[in-house]
């Protein structure tokens, strides 16, 4: 058995679901290669060789792969992964753009999102918004999965794997990449952070999350949103936290202003602790929550702020 | 241009689903299906391509049991022109309902197909990505903005760290995110209009696409529920339950 983890990684750097997803696939119990595809990988990739566990890195380095557009980046994988029983890769939107790709070129069936590992063909997963968890078998002869990385814990490091370089150089022919409108942030990342706060429709603006800036500059927290707050455009979509956004498992997530509707819940509720703040006592959130403060937002941030 | 758009019903999105008894699976029974949610994002999308004049017809195809013409009867009430049904018992992986609409683009010739990103039930986010890997067709996940301008498809995609826009020459297929649109309501008129419009219905086994399963479901159980917490009186408790009890603030 040899397991295949595609890489997570951006701006040069590995992203901490690549260890995490190491971690999924050592449960497996397969030796385990890593593959990163992209341009400018050489830290990444000297990063990604201490992961302990991983026997080999390899690396596809070219302008092609620039943007890890999923043709040409699916191409390759289909052409490199003959000798694996299983490919992994991270449910980000990376993951979830080439993975299905790769599994329909190969004539397998994919495995969605597993959160733990029974054994080599037999995952969990969450299904209907993570209201039921199901174990499911691939009865593949070669395993395509996704991982959602929050489920697992990061690998260790302190490995030293041999990096090789991939030559095969495949163009994207029918899709190419026009531009990124990247969301610039100082914070940590919303998947890597130990806290985070998010606001919802309660917040009423964009202007409003302010409130939640001072909060998170004290705690070292990431912001997150709801749909709606991020529907009615007071923060960018990459801020979603739920069942079709960001799934997330802090140590702490403080939800203010926000209902707890089942797919906002799906993506934060196994957060270590939990706290809402809701001005209305029947909010659906106080059932998750471990702490929860019935309150006018507007009155409490500041408090909040303060007291930390 | 020819837009085709796959729908799929599912467990209505208000609904909270529960496990059978027996853990075979989740309880369906009397339970309010209604279209995906992404899917009527994915119709609005076909038929404003269609009032902007860019599209000149909108196919929607539904692959499921008898109960699934109801939603295509809505998808015809919408706007679409025509729709076809797949009809099947099965349980199917997205491969499968990949490969049948692979069947069914064979036949219809569409420049762009539609789908939803993921459906909320069995939540797998694969089959758009499956059909353009089956057909070699290039794809724009995650849509919040389409625009069409001869021959080619720009879609501009939720990505992780913000948005990307890529380029996509036709015939290509999109996904569509929460951002792309608002969906319209059926008005009652266009609801009777719907049910004189065409619905063609194939049987799924007739199409030569094997339907074998390819994942078992072993078995569905509870999530593991939280202990419901306390409600605490003002910032301060807050602040020290979170220092003291929690120990997740220092
Ligand atoms: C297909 C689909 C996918 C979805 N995916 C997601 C997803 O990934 N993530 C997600 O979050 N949602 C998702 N949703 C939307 C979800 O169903 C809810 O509509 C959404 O989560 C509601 O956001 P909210 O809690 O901010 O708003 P609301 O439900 O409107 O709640 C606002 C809350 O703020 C409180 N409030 C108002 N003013 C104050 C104040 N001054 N002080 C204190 N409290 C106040 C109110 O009491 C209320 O509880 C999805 C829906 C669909 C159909
Ligand atoms: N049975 C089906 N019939 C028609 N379209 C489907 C079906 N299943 C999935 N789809 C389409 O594929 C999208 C993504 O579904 P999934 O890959 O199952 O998450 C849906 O939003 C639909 O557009």
């Amino acid at each position: 058995m040899k397991s295949l983890v595609i890489a997570e990684h951006e701006y040069g750097q590995l992203k901490p679901e690549t260890a995490k997803t190491v971690h999924a696939a050592a449960k497996v119990g397969a030796d385990i290669d890593l593959l990163l595809i992209g341009e400018g990988l050489e830290a990444a990739a000297q990063e990604a060789s201490t992961i302990s566990g991983v026997s080999r890195v390899l690396v596809a380095d070219s302008a092609e792969y620039a943007h890890q557009l999923a043709e040409n980046c699916a191409d390759l994988v289909v052409k490199l992964c003959a000798d694996y029983s299983h490919i992994f890769a991270s449910a980000t939107t990376t993951g979830k753009n080439m993975m299905p790709r790769v599994a329909a070129l190969l004539d397998k069936a994919q495995v969605s999102d597993i959160i733990d590992v029974i054994d080599a063909e037999t995952f969990k997963r969450p299904i209907y918004a993570g209201n039921a968890i199901a174990t499911v078998k691939s009865l593949e002869s070669q395993h395509i999965i996704t991982v959602r990385a929050s489920a697992f814990d990061i690998a260790e490091q302190g490995g030293s794997a041999p990096i090789e370089a991939i030559s095969d150089v495949i163009a994207s022919s029918n899709s190419a990449f026009v531009s990124k409108e990247q969301t610039e942030s100082e914070r940590p990342e919303l998947t890597a952070a130990d806290v985070i706060i998010s606001g919802g429709r309660g917040m009423q603006n964009g202007e409003n999350f302010k409130l939640l800036e001072g909060i998170a500059d004290k705690l070292g927290a990431a912001i997150g949103a709801s749909r709606a707050a991020v529907d009615a455009g007071f923060v960018p979509n990459d801020m979603q936290v739920g069942q079709t956004g960001k799934i997330v498992a802090p140590n702490l997530y403080i939800a203010v202003g926000i209902s707890g509707a089942i797919q906002h819940l799906a993506g934060m509720k196994d957060s270590k602790v939990i706290v809402a703040i809701n001005k209305d006592p029947d909010a659906p959130i106080f059932q998750v929550a471990d702490y929860g403060l019935v309150a006018d937002l507007f009155e409490v941030l500041p408090e909040l702020e303060a007291a930390l | 241009m020819k837009v085709l758009v796959p729908i799929k019903r599912v467990i209505d999105y208000n609904v909270k689903v529960r496990v059978k008894a027996d853990k075979s699976d989740v309880d369906l029974a009397n339970v309010k299906m209604a279209m995906n949610p992404f899917c009527e994002i994915a119709i609005e999308e076909a038929i404003r391509l269609k009032e902007a004049g860019k599209a000149t017809e909108v196919v929607a195809v539904t692959i499921g049991d008898k109960s699934a013409q109801e939603q295509l009867r809505t998808a015809l009430a919408l706007g679409a022109d025509s729709a076809i049904h797949i009809e099947t018992e099965d349980k199917l992986d997205s491969l499968h309902v990949a490969k049948l609409l692979d069947k069914v683009i064979d036949e219809q010739q569409p420049d762009l197909v539609i789908l939803g990103k993921q459906s909320i039930d069995a939540d797998n986010n694969q089959t758009g990505q499956m059909l353009a890997a089956l057909r070699g067709w290039p794809q724009g996940t995650f849509a919040s903005k389409v625009e069409l301008n001869d021959g080619k498809v720009n879609v501009t995609r939720e990505v992780d760290g913000g948005l990307q826009t890529v380029a996509l020459t036709l015939p290509a297929i999109v996904t569509t995110d929460l951002r792309l649109n608002e969906p319209r309501y059926a008005s009652l008129p266009n609801i009777m209009k719907a049910k004189r419009k065409p619905l063609d219905v194939k049987n799924a086994a007739d199409m030569g696409v094997d339907l074998t399963p390819r994942v078992q479901l072993v078995s569905v159980e509870e999530p593991s529920q939280r202990q419901g917490g306390v409600i605490v009186e003002d910032v301060a408790t807050l602040v020290s339950k979170l220092k003291n009890e929690a120990k997740v603030v220092s």
